[in-house]
């Protein structure tokens, strides 16, 4: 995928600027049909007219039980989803640039795997006695795991090799952990309900969820765009990143702490939804080229619009029955995957 | 602009690699480092860069101390090329270079005028003009090497370190590339394993043994045959050309 190299750098960020507009419009569409989706599904109208209803823009005559669905229920669930698809999306690209690794994604610090351990020790061994939330304690093991890979990299200044086996190691350690917990406590249920919550589901999620969310994408891209010239300069390695002036400790510190931050804040509030967080960047990265400061932004659309697509699938393809929404994510990406692997492939 | 190395010492745990060394760069001067593996030019070359941080003594670039100056002050009179850089990323010619102009824009500044000179300029000079727009993967080697200095030479520098930058080329690209390096308008330090090119292309050589520096001078002045087989361990007849009065070396067989 040659770029085509503009001799005038404004025509990559006119690109950048009509495929963000594309997308944004995509992503209204989207999260539109997200709400009207359900297990009985709510005309368009109602829907625009609910949200306008709310917004108090209009003051239409609509059923307070479909008023109700579109804003309580469906209109955050797919924000949430939309915010959670932008955040996976972004600290994928970010570790990927950080840890020179294709492979890289927002679990390779141990961040899902610290998640499902705080997660059993809240919901299986009963620590906090009902005072701590599930979520709380998915938040403070991801945290925990992504402690323990800073202390084994050295505050992750180590080599990207480095930190990759630390987390590794810190994921095999959190997920023995887990298998522990679950396995001698005996409830098979528990278990069940462990295995899917780590799976991921937006159900359950409320407006509070969506601003919290919102605070935390909205400043982790910040951080990032700020910091996306540096993440340039990793391209050729650490060392080259610091020939060019960039303070590289702090920069990697900052944004490893950002992603994990960004990480455990949705694993913990949605579960550890695999797949979206290794492939948006490379299917963004096919179409706005490889520099940050437009690969963060088109990441973090084409990870919402992503996101959303999947939870309205999550929904159709089985009614009455709730699919992970990491099965989705995996089952709908996939082959879209196959056709960018495809068309990228090398031309030898 | 001057290069001066006082006194520096740096090592890793239980090993010093680099120990009591002193040097001089004058301005507009080509220095070779050289010496067998392990003697520590490498090493020398990132503390002089400012990449690693001396356990004692210190560099001054022009009569200051680069440890008083921020990382992204020094980048913009200083460069470094590493040997053989690579990338999984897919970035073109032009892109590469554009990086060369990090330490000069701020966090969000757009392309400015002097960003477009002067990323014009370092492709010029390495003639890779018309190959900008391709990609970075489908170059060759020294193609690859002369990009990175092309990337060196938009940071607009006055003082340049190469690390072994003919490595891995054949021997035309390696003339061309040293050549290119001498004919440029700055301080360059370079470290280089053939010692004839190192006789060939730098003003002085330091010749180094061990992490200590050996001995200093002009090419004919340290290429002796009593340096090569004390430091090099090779046996070898040395005689000057006529043209520049460099010496060349023949290493016999036996």
């Amino acid at each position: 995928m040659a770029s085509d190299a503009p001799d005038a750098p404004g025509d990559g960020a006119t690109r950048l600027v009509l495929f963000l507009c594309l997308s944004l419009v995509v992503l209204t569409i989207a999260v539109a049909a997200a709400t009207a989706i359900g297990d009985y599904n709510i005309a368009p109208r109602t829907v625009v007219l609910s949200v306008t209803n709310e917004l108090g823009l209009t003051g239409a005559d609509i059923a307070p039980i479909e008023q109700s669905v579109v804003w309580n229920l469906r209109l955050s669930r797919a924000l949430v989803a939309a915010l959670a698809g932008a955040g996976l999306a972004i600290c994928g690209a970010i570790l990927q640039a950080l840890l020179r690794n294709a492979l890289a994604e927002p679990f390779v610090l141990g961040v899902s795997a610290g998640a499902s351990t705080g997660a059993v020790c809240v919901i299986v061994l009963g620590i906090g006695a009902g005072s701590l939330s599930l979520s709380l304690g998915a938040f403070a093991g991801a945290f925990a795991a992504f402690a323990l890979v800073a202390l084994l990299s050295n505050g992750a200044t180590s080599g990207p090799n480095h930190t990759i086996l630390a987390g590794v190691a810190a994921s095999q350690l959190f997920n023995a952990l887990t298998s522990y917990i679950v396995t001698t406590s005996g409830n098979a249920q528990q278990a069940r309900d462990v295995m899917f919550w780590l799976l991921g589901s937006f159900g359950g999620v409320r407006w509070p969820d969506f601003q919290l969310l919102l605070a935390v994408v909205i400043g982790g891209l910040g951080v990032c765009i700020w910091m996306a010239r540096s993440l340039d300069a990793f391209t050729f390695g650490d060392e080259d990143a610091a020939a060019l002036g960039v303070p590289v400790a702090r920069i990697r510190l900052v944004l490893f702490g950002v992603t994990a931050l960004l990480t455990a804040t949705i694993v913990s509030m949605v579960g550890a939804i695999g797949f979206v967080g290794l492939v948006v960047p490379h299917a963004a990265r096919y179409v706005v080229g490889p520099l940050h400061l437009r690969l963060l932004p088109a990441c973090a659309v084409v990870g919402a619009v992503f996101m959303v697509v999947a939870d309205i699938a999550a929904r159709v393809i089985a009614t009455q029955q709730t699919v992970p929404i990491g099965v989705v994510t995996a089952l709908v990406g996939v082959p879209f995957f196959a056709i960018i692997l495809y068309r990228a492939r090398p031309q030898a | 602009m001057s290069v001066v190395a006082r006194n520096l010492t740096w090592g890793v745990p239980r090993k010093t690699i680099v120990s009591d060394v002193s040097l001089t760069a004058a301005p507009g001067e080509t220095l070779g480092l050289i010496g067998p593996n392990g003697s520590g030019k490498s090493s020398l070359l990132r503390l002089l860069a400012g990449l690693k941080t001396p356990a004692s003594g210190r560099v001054e670039i022009n009569g200051q101390d680069i440890a008083r100056v921020s990382r992204k002050a020094l980048s913009r009179q200083v460069a470094f090329v590493q040997q053989n850089a690579a990338t999984d990323t897919n970035v073109t010619v032009r892109d590469v270079v554009r990086l060369g102009r990090t330490p000069h824009r701020s966090a969000l500044a757009g392309w400015s005028e002097t960003d477009e000179t002067a990323v014009a300029h370092a492709l010029a000079r390495v003639d890779m003009t018309s190959r900008r727009a391709q990609p970075w993967q489908t170059l060759s080697g020294g193609e690859r090497q002369r990009v990175h200095i092309a990337r060196a030479l938009a940071q607009t520098p006055q003082v340049m370190f190469l690390d072994e930058p003919t490595n891995h080329l054949d021997i035309h690209h390696q003339i061309e590339i040293l050549r290119m390096v001498r004919d440029l308008d700055l301080t360059s330090v370079i470290a280089l394993h053939d010692l004839n090119l190192a006789a060939m292309f730098c003003d002085r050589i330091v010749v180094l043994e061990s992490g200590t520096v050996r001995a200093t001078g002009t090419p004919a002045a340290v290429l002796t045959r009593a340096i090569l087989r004390d430091v090099f361990r090779v046996d070898a007849q040395v005689s000057g050309t006529p043209d520049a009065g460099r010496p060349h070396i023949r290493f016999s067989p036996e």
